[in-house]
């Protein structure tokens, strides 16, 4: 009998999954993957407790999560264009313009 | 059991049922293209010798997928081996997995228990629908890309643009349809068409709602990529767009998708606006004209007569979608995306609005 | 549902997700996250989330990665020949994912078992009436306020991605 524990355990999982992305790709657009699968991840454990604890307010969460993700992606990968545009590059190492 | 065996088996039929309307689908285009432009078309094709004695279209019927499948298969050189073998798949699988959620007929008493004529009752069926419909941009956006083409990548971004635009469109028109029969059940709008308006009128959604028909018939067009959107495959210009680097049974895959969407916006239509399965004044008792008394028919009559509606309903969408394609000529691509953003977004808007405070008006008022 | 089913969703999950990580084509890796997208769906529906889960497939898997893969295109992103290098990274990395995930796994089953019995769920729990009502009772003013957080993000993205004409 699957509860929602076990998906809750999953969200887990593919959270640290999505912080280790971010820590060690160093492709920008990679990297953004990797936090969506966090967004993702913290969108499971929503679901999982909302279905736990009979409340609908997670789904209603998660919903408001999506939206704001999809808002955030498309400003992102538009930063991420006029990033390339001007560093020709798309890789983190070398786009460090705030260090040194 | 029972029940995995009797869902097995109407996803089964709705599968092959959509292969199967496609196939002869590739064979009516080119023979209603060929009577539409004054010719003959394909009429010439011998199997294991026995022709020119052709029995009709058997032989071209057969002839062209086994053309098809046995051309050469080919990976262009530099080209990413594992997406240009995985596109074809991606375009054609939303395609034949939409129909999933379309209805095709009341339900029949199978084995004692009430069987719903629809592979899968879903509760969100229209949502369904729309993600399906969404899935679709992937066959074309990685087929230009995955083709080493610079015409082809043209073509796939010409066709993702495309597609993407009028999903929206689609989305509206389909957004006000839920919300004139006050469900995303497929199956509930479809039984709530077969009641009677104005005493003898059909409650068929094409009187509801015209302006969303249209828009839904359209945005359906331009999402199957068909003429006049078609600029994405334009065949006198980009060779075939985004998938002319695919030959043989990949090819045949795109194709397939195209008239497996042609089957489903016609399925579409059929679905909300033109009462499904139902019959006009044909109930699950009997004929029930308006005015005169109940005049009972068999069960198993009844059923046979909505499936056939059905049928027949989704063939003619399709035949009206092959004589467009052969009639009108297409979009430039700006004039298309300007239609999309500027003509069909801004009018969806404007009928959801209207129907919205329709809604409004005419309930009485829920809690 | 049976745990044959959830282990049957959640490994190619983690797998897919995985592929995100490892990965070096960029193109690859954002297929398999659309994978990995598609499975969590998959598990909203088995969660009882049906407008969530079709809602996840439109907007993420219909949307988001679709934008995700135009980029990459448009900008001819290459797989990055350093990406491959450092295998002891990944193993670091895979194990501090699960390490991580073992710990929050103890934390929240301590509190799955002195937690009450799984609540009984309303009839129309993750239909879309269910959430709507919630949605456009209890939480109105982040509805609008979230609409217009869009239309920031629309014009910002159009702003930010248009070529400077001189």
């Amino acid at each position: 009998m699957a509860t929602a524990e076990h998906f809750v355990f999953l969200s887990a999982l593919l959270f640290a999954i999505g912080a280790a992305g971010v820590v060690i790709r160093r492709s920008v657009i990679v990297m953004f993957m990797s936090i969506e699968l966090m967004l993702n991840a913290a969108n499971l454990t929503f679901v999982a407790f909302a279905q736990r604890l009979g409340n609908v307010d997670g789904q209603a969460v998660v919903f408001f999560v999506m939206t704001v993700a999809a808002a955030e992606a498309a400003v992102g990968l538009a930063i991420f264009l006029a990033l390339f545009r001007n560093r020709q590059t798309l890789n983190a190492d070398e786009i460090g313009l705030l260090e040194g | 059991m029972t029940d995995w065996v009797i869902v097995t088996v109407k996803c089964l039929a709705v599968l092959f049922m959509v292969l199967q309307v496609s196939a002869l689908l590739l064979w009516v285009e080119r023979k209603g293209s060929a009577l539409i432009q004054n010719r003959i078309g394909a009429n010439r094709a011998a199997i294991f010798g026995i022709g020119p004695v052709n029995l009709g279209f058997l032989n071209t019927l057969i002839a062209d997928p086994v053309k098809m499948f046995t051309k050469e298969d080919f990976v262009p050189a530099g080209a990413d081996r594992v997406i240009h073998q995985l596109a074809p798949f991606l375009a054609l699988f939303p395609a034949l997995v939409t129909f999933a959620a379309i209805p095709f007929g009341d339900t029949v008493e199978i084995a004692g228990r009430t069987v719903e004529l629809q592979a899968v009752r879903l509760d969100v069926g229209m949502l369904y629908v729309v993600a399906m419909v969404a899935m679709g941009v992937y066959g074309v956006v990685l087929a230009g890309w995955a083709s080493n083409n610079r015409w082809a990548l043209l073509g796939s971004v010409r066709g993702s643009a495309q597609m993407i635009s009028y999903e929206v469109a689609l989305g509206l028109a389909l957004v006000s349809m839920v919300l004139t029969y006050d469900t995303l059940d497929l199956q509930q709008m479809v039984r709530s068409q077969g009641e009677l308006t104005l005493g003898f009128l059909p409650a068929w959604g094409i009187f509801f709602q015209p302006v969303a028909a249209v828009i839904v018939f359209t945005s359906g067009m331009a999402e199957s990529k068909r003429t006049p959107f078609d600029l994405p495959e334009a065949e006198s210009e980009l060779i075939a767009g985004y998938f002319t680097e695919y030959s043989g049974g990949k090819q045949a895959a795109f194709m397939l998708a195209d008239f497996a969407e042609i089957v489903v916006v016609s399925g579409l239509m059929t679905t909300l606006f033109f009462g499904g399965w139902q019959v006009p004044y044909l109930t699950s008792a009997g004929w029930k004209l308006p005015g005169l008394d109940l005049l009972p028919v068999a069960g198993w009559l009844v059923t046979l007569l909505q499936v056939g509606a059905f049928t027949v309903k989704v063939l003619f969408f399709c035949w009206l979608q092959i004589l467009i394609k052969w009639t009108v000529p297409r979009f430039r691509y700006d004039q298309l995306m300007n239609l999309g953003w500027k003509g069909m977004i801004p009018v969806a808007l404007l009928n959801l609005l209207i129907t919205a405070g329709l809604v409004l008006l005419l309930a009485e008022g829920e809690a | 549902m049976s745990e044959t089913a959830f282990y049957l969703l959640a490994i190619p999950t983690v797998l897919a997700a995985s592929g995100v990580l490892l990965l070096r084509n960029p193109v690859h890796c954002a297929l398999s996250l659309v994978v990995a997208l598609f499975l969590i769906a998959g598990s909203y529906v088995a969660l009882d989330a049906h407008l969530i889960a079709a809602l996840q497939i439109i907007v993420y898997t219909g949307a988001v990665m679709v934008l995700f893969l135009f980029v990459i295109m448009l900008l001819n992103l290459q797989p990055d020949p350093d990406e491959g290098a450092h295998v002891l990274a990944k193993l670091g990395a895979g194990a501090a994912a699960l390490g991580f995930a073992v710990i929050v796994g103890a934390i929240v089953g301590e509190w799955f078992e002195t937690a009450p019995p799984p609540a009984v769920l309303a009839a129309d729990f993750g239909t879309t009436r269910g959430v709507a009502r919630t949605l456009f009772r209890d939480h109105l003013t982040a509805f609008e306020l979230t609409s217009v957080l869009l239309l920031v993000a629309v014009v910002g993205a159009v702003v930010l991605a248009k070529r400077d004409r001189v």
